[in-house]
């Protein structure tokens, strides 16, 4: 059953995530399109297999559905906040790069929070040390480094851990 | 359509207008490079995030049928901006673009 669960339907949450993508982009829910979408869902990731070596298994779907409302709200507040500095004075930021020590291993989960980084409050992740040890960020305004990193670390880094890395070990 | 309901679509389509604008302005205004990406990336998400979801409503009370296609647009612009600013960073890195002098460069206590 596993083997052949493994064969055909190999990543099961890209599978559920296309065939619902392909739902919102028909904007219907009608048994034909449902149908096209499975099929759809079934044979892509079968075709692309060779791009997703690793299989992603969610260990902790709550502390997902926190880290999603947690990171929305983020970026609500991100983006008022980046508003802010942007039309308040410009001698005022303390703009800096900051290295982050990265405790995350799977690359799945260093992507998930460089991608969160640059959405949330005035940071871009810049780059990736080749060891995948550390990651550069740019902060539009860090007047305590220290602080901005330990945020990073405690409300991003740390969930995705549990996510993605709890099962492992 | 009820007056209230027009006023929540104006409110979002204008915050949208709006958050975008800022998004421009920062682009155009902030000293370096590194400081500049930070406008586009931001500010516009959530600007383009409140338009769709005007648009969401609007075409929902429309035609009688919830229309969700626009939160695709939502969802790649969350996962193409990020993407894009940090390439642009990396290679911006790697070219050695001129950065405003005050820039902190923290490694943070070992």
């Amino acid at each position: 059953m596993s083997q052949l669960r493994r064969v055909w339907l190999p990543h099961p949450w890209l599978s559920f995530t296309l065939w619902l993508v392909w739902l919102l982009l028909n904007n219907t829910i009608n048994p034909g399109h449902m149908l096209l979408g499975a099929i759809l869902a079934i044979l892509l990731p079968i075709l692309t297999q060779s791009f997703w070596p690793e299989s992603v298994s969610l260990a902790r779907p709550k502390v997902l559905a926190k880290f999603l409302g947690v990171v929305l709200w983020d970026i609500l507040v991100a983006n008022l906040l980046v508003a802010r500095l942007i039309l308040g004075k410009k001698d005022h930021l303390q703009p800096a790069f900051l290295s982050i020590p990265l405790e995350l291993e799977s690359p799945l989960a260093i992507s998930i929070l460089a991608n969160t980084i640059c959405l949330t409050p005035g940071t871009v992740s810049c780059d990736l040390s080749a060891d995948q040890k550390t990651l550069l960020v740019h902060a539009l305004d860090a007047k305590q480094p220290q602080a901005t990193i330990d945020e990073i670390k405690h409300r991003y880094e740390r969930p995705l851990k549990e996510i993605f890395e709890s099962c492992s070990n | 359509m009820p007056f209230w309901f027009e006023l929540l679509l104006s409110a979002l389509v204008l915050l949208g207008a709006f958050l975008t604008l800022v998004g421009s302005i920062g682009l155009a205004k902030l000293p370096d490079f590194y400081m500049r990406l930070h406008g586009p990336t931001k500010a516009t998400t959530l600007g383009g995030g409140a338009v769709l979801l005007g648009s969401i409503l609007y075409f929902s009370q429309q035609s009688g049928e919830i229309s969700l296609h626009e939160l695709l647009i939502t969802l790649f612009l969350f996962i193409t901006a990020p993407v894009g600013a940090h390439l642009m960073a990396k290679a911006a890195l790697h070219h050695k673009t001129r950065k405003i002098k005050r820039t902190l460069d923290y490694h943070g206590k070992q």
